[in-house]
C-alpha cells in the first residue's frame, strides 16, 4: 500500500484499485483539489477498464464539493471504459447521497468485500 | 471581530472558503455545550459550510476585499444563524434543482439544497445576500419554508 499526499491510500488488487479516503473531514478547497489530482493520477496510470473502488471507511464528514468530486472522478473513469463503486459510507454521509440522489447514478456498497465480490479480473 | 452579548455573536471574516472553519468551532461547541444532538451537530455543521462557501464564491464572487458576516444566536432550543455577503445577491427561486435531469450529473449546485434540508427554517433577504437558518433541537411539526419546492429531505427527523 502505497500513500499519496497523505489524503489517500490506494491498494492495488488482482481486480480492483482501492483508493481510501485517509481523512475523516473533507471540506477544504486545497484538500479537495489535492484529491482530484491524486486520484486522477491513480486513474491515468491505470488502463482502460479500471475498477476503481472508492472507501470512505474513514470519513465522517464532507461537504457538497466533494460530491462534484466524485462526479467528476465518474465521468473520467467511464471515459475509460471502467467502472467505479463507493463503499463504506457512514449513514450520515450517505443520507447526504440520498437527498441529492446520487445514489442513483453510484454503485454504493455495504462494505470492501462487497464491494470487490463480483468484480472481474483486470486484463 | 467578535461582538457579544450573552447568548448572541456577531464575527466578520474574510471572505475566503477557509475562514469559516474558527467560527464552525465556536458555534459547533456551543451546540454540545447546550447539549444538541449528533444529528443536529452534523447538519448545522454541513449547513453553515454551504452557506459560507455560497457567499464567498456565489455572493463576493472570491474578492478578498470583501468580508461575510455571520450572527449568531444558540439557545436551549435552538440555533439561529444570519450570514450576510457583500455580493448583489440572487433569488434562490431560479436555483435550478439539482436533483432532476443532466442537472444529476453536474458537479455543483447542491449547496442550498442540503442547506434546505438540514435546517428547518431557510429565509433569503428580498437582495438574496443574507440567510437566516434555524435548526430547532425539538423538530417542528410542520415544516412550512421552502425554496425552489425543494422540502427538508428526510434526514435525521
Amino acid at each position: 500500500m502505497t500513500a499519496i499526499k497523505p489524503k489517500i491510500s490506494v491498494e492495488y488488487t488482482g481486480n480492483a484499485t482501492i483508493v481510501t479516503f485517509t481523512d475523516q473531514k473533507i471540506l477544504e478547497e486545497k484538500d479537495i483539489q489535492a484529491l482530484q489530482e491524486s486520484i486522477m493520477s491513480v486513474i491515468e496510470s491505470a488502463g482502460s477498464g479500471l475498477n476503481l473502488i472508492l472507501d470512505f471507511c474513514n470519513v465522517r464528514f464532507l461537504s457538497s464539493a466533494v460530491l462534484g468530486l466524485l462526479i467528476r472522478i465518474s465521468k473520467r473513469v467511464y471515459q475509460r471504459e471502467g467502472q467505479l463503486r463507493l463503499c463504506n459510507i457512514n449513514p450520515k454521509i450517505y443520507e447526504i447521497f440520498k437527498i441529492t440522489r446520487l445514489t442513483k447514478i453510484f454503485d454504493i456498497y455495504k462494505d470492501l468485500e462487497s464491494a470487490t465480490a463480483d468484480l472481474s479480473e483486470v486484463s | 471581530m467578535v461582538l457579544e452579548t450573552p447568548n448572541n455573536y456577531s464575527v466578520v471574516v474574510e471572505s475566503r472558503p477557509s475562514a469559516i472553519g474558527e467560527v464552525c468551532r465556536q458555534i459547533l461547541s456551543k451546540l454540545q455545550g447546550n447539549s444538541f444532538s449528533e444529528d443536529d451537530i452534523f447538519a448545522v455543521h454541513l449547513a453553515l459550510e454551504e452557506a459560507f462557501v455560497n457567499a464567498v464564491t456565489h455572493g463576493n464572487k472570491m474578492d478578498p476585499g470583501k468580508e461575510v458576516q455571520i450572527d449568531y444566536s444558540v439557545a436551549s432550543d435552538k440555533i439561529e444563524i444570519y450570514i450576510t455577503d457583500q455580493g448583489e445577491g440572487f433569488d434562490p427561486q431560479q436555483v435550478p434543482d439539482p436533483r432532476v435531469g443532466e442537472n444529476l450529473y453536474k458537479p455543483n449546485g447542491r449547496g442550498l439544497l442540503l442547506i434546505n434540508s438540514y435546517m428547518d427554517v431557510v429565509k433569503f433577504n428580498e437582495r438574496g445576500n443574507r440567510v437566516y437558518l434555524v435548526r430547532y433541537k425539538k423538530k417542528p411539526e410542520l415544516k412550512t419554508d421552502t425554496i425552489n419546492g425543494m422540502n427538508r429531505g428526510a434526514n435525521n427527523k
